[in-house]
């Protein structure tokens, strides 16, 4: 910031008039830096956040893109939304969903972590093309995991018929016992990546002499791990669970890509029932009440994370 | 957070063992490793294998191609080859608009002391976590009377929303530690703002521009709610749509959706080559600053 102060400085000497307007002209261009990324923010973050407050309150449906009539009714949009069964399914999916794929991402996710942490060769080449999955558009990777879980088809069940695990397909995406459980697998999959990089970078930082000094007092293997990994590795650990609690709970393209929501909603979340609301029942008004409930729950766990990465970055 | 070092640079083990049995160890390691991948890459891997079988053979996609078929390529390119220029376009589109966009913003968050940045900072974090189906709810219903359903501006615009915020704090972190001496001697010297930042700073921070160029890029081209909620008909649709639509229409055919689908991992798997200093320097930057 040394800049700004010794322009200040300069500034600060006899205020004549023409140092007055350059000094607010070197503002003006300043606030001219920002001035475009405002607006966009505004225009596509603001804009959509209080517009889909104010439809949340209105009866916004079909006939509204007809006669532009868009009547406010209350909170009737907000009651429909709860009194709906499907909600209450699509809440219990969600959490599911969520809770699932975080436990096995992070699991997953650390016990690659601590692998690649060993040194040989072809690591740094192995974990980057790791990243793979996570780059790849998720639509892509519903395509390719709805093939290999294709019932009759699939390489997954060709292959656990192949090896004797079961004696009959199983039909992971079409079947309301199955759907959700084969989503969270999905997911899980496409969640690795993002644990691997962020745990590993944290596993890095914990000094070597740590551990050094554990083997000194003989902790060891899950002893080290245990007393030492887990406890260094907190801040990075929560930043992780939270982003990825953050992004899970958002998820929809995989979903409406794997099964639509269905069988009989066993795969609806709250993401996709909005979209459902909106852009298939064309009832806007509940779609965006379902989206703002969407919303608190982002941000509830989005203030924490913010917390987190606070403390992260003071310890860091 | 430390900056995050993706350099494989751990001291060796704690107990010195002799050399020979150490690499000898070493290598089983990477042997496991590779198998941990090939596990992980096994989809990858499918989609490939499965866009090379041959049309209508869906009942048994061998484990290897041995008979390579490409006509599921010919297939895809004849369906989506116009999909997969409209998303080149709206990709390199939203890309150039976030960096723009972006990089004067991220240059002011981190070396200017004005009002209100505090603010804006706070706005970018929060905005990444806010679900794209809010977005996409608000958005059609102002695209309708504006006309940009169905258009390219429309879609760039709106792909853009992923990408500005994680350009901004990826070009942020990187600025807040750019060394201010030089722009301070070009300032002295009466150059402007906006010559110092056009002249000095954007070739210096060329690498975190690549970065945010690169995932804004990798954003837009993975986009799919947008599209599916901001197109309504076949002129204007992006390739992750038309996939989408071609999984509902052609679920026989999987070697052409197969096709398709590795024609959409293209550009990940490019810049995976290519670049892959600035993809694992998004990886680790982008979440965690």
């Amino acid at each position: 910031m040394t800049t700004t102060t010794q322009l200040a400085a300069r500034a600060s000497g006899p205020a004549t008039a023409s140092r007055r307007r350059a000094r607010r002209g070197d503002l003006l261009v300043r606030y001219a830096f920002v001035l475009p990324a405002a607006v966009y923010m505004v225009a596509f973050f603001g804009y959509p956040i209080l517009k889909n407050v104010v439809m949340s309150f209105q009866a916004y449906d079909f006939a509204t893109f007809f006669n532009g009539k868009a009547p406010f009714i209350g909170l009737t949009n907000y009651t429909a939304t709860f009194s709906d069964p499907i909600f209450l399914r699509a809440l219990g999916n969600t959490a599911l969903f969520t809770v699932g794929s975080i436990i096995g991402q992070f699991v997953l996710g650390m016990a690659l972590a601590l692998y690649f942490r060993k040194q040989f060769p072809l690591s740094g080449f192995l974990r980057s093309l790791l990243l793979l999955p996570w780059l790849l558009p998720m639509i892509v990777s519903a395509a390719v995991w709805r093939w290999i879980l294709e019932q009759d088809n699939g390489v997954l069940n060709r292959f656990l018929e192949g090896v004797g695990l079961i004696s009959e397909p199983i039909p992971w995406l079409v079947s309301s016992d199955t759907a959700l459980l084969a989503v969270i697998i999905v997911n899980i999959w496409l969640g690795i990546p993002f644990n691997v990089v962020l745990l590993y970078s944290g596993l890095q930082s914990i000094p070597d002499e740590l551990y050094e000094a554990g083997q000194l007092d003989g902790a060891t293997g899950w002893k080290s791990f245990r007393h030492i990994t887990l406890p260094m590795l907190r801040p990075v650990v929560s930043v992780v669970l939270l982003l990825g609690v953050i992004y899970t709970i958002k998820v929809l393209d995989l979903i409406i890509g794997l099964t639509g929501g269905g069988p009989a909603n066993a795969t609806q979340t709250l993401a996709t029932r909005s979209y459902e609301m909106s852009f298939i029942e064309f009832d806007f008004g509940q779609g965006a009440a379902l989206s703002n409930i969407l919303i608190l729950i982002a941000l509830a766990f989005a203030i924490v994370y913010l917390r987190a990465n606070a403390r992260a970055a003071k310890n860091g | 957070m430390t900056p995050m070092s993706t350099a494989t640079t751990a001291g060796p083990a704690a107990i010195p063992t002799p050399r020979s049995r150490r690499t000898g160890r070493s290598w089983i390691h990477t042997v496991i490793g590779i198998v941990l991948i090939a596990i992980m890459l096994f989809p990858v891997y499918w989609m490939l294998n499965a866009s090379l079988a041959p049309a209508g053979n869906s009942l048994s996609t061998q484990w290897l191609p041995l008979n390579p078929d490409f006509s599921g390529y010919s297939r895809a390119i004849a369906d989506q080859g116009q999909n997969l220029i409209t998303s080149l376009i709206v990709a390199i589109g939203a890309c150039v608009l976030s960096v723009a966009i972006a990089a004067p913003c991220a240059y002011a968050l981190a070396q200017f002391k004005i009002k209100g940045t505090a603010v804006l900072l706070f706005v970018v974090l929060i905005s990444q976590m806010i679900p794209g189906i809010v977005i996409a709810n608000a958005l059609y219903t102002v695209y309708t009377p504006l006309g940009l359903i169905n258009s390219i501006p429309g879609l760039i615009l709106a792909d853009a929303s992923q990408g500005i915020p994680f350009a901004i704090l990826i070009m942020r972190a990187y600025l807040e530690t750019f060394e201010t001496s030089i722009v301070e001697a070009a300032r002295v010297d009466g150059c402007g703002h906006v010559r110092a930042f056009w002249s000095i700073v954007l070739p210096v921070s060329k690498n975190s521009l690549i970065t945010a160029g690169i995932f804004s890029f990798l954003f837009a081209w993975s986009d799919f709610l947008m599209a599916l909620t901001l197109t309504t008909g076949e002129s204007i649709r992006p390739v992750t749509l038309g996939l989408y639509t071609y999984i509902g229409t052609n679920d026989t055919d999987w070697s052409a959706v197969m096709s398709t689908a590795v024609l959409s991992s293209l550009p990940a798997v490019i810049l995976m080559i290519v670049a892959q200093k600035y993809v694992a320097a998004g990886a680790t930057g982008g979440a965690v600053k």
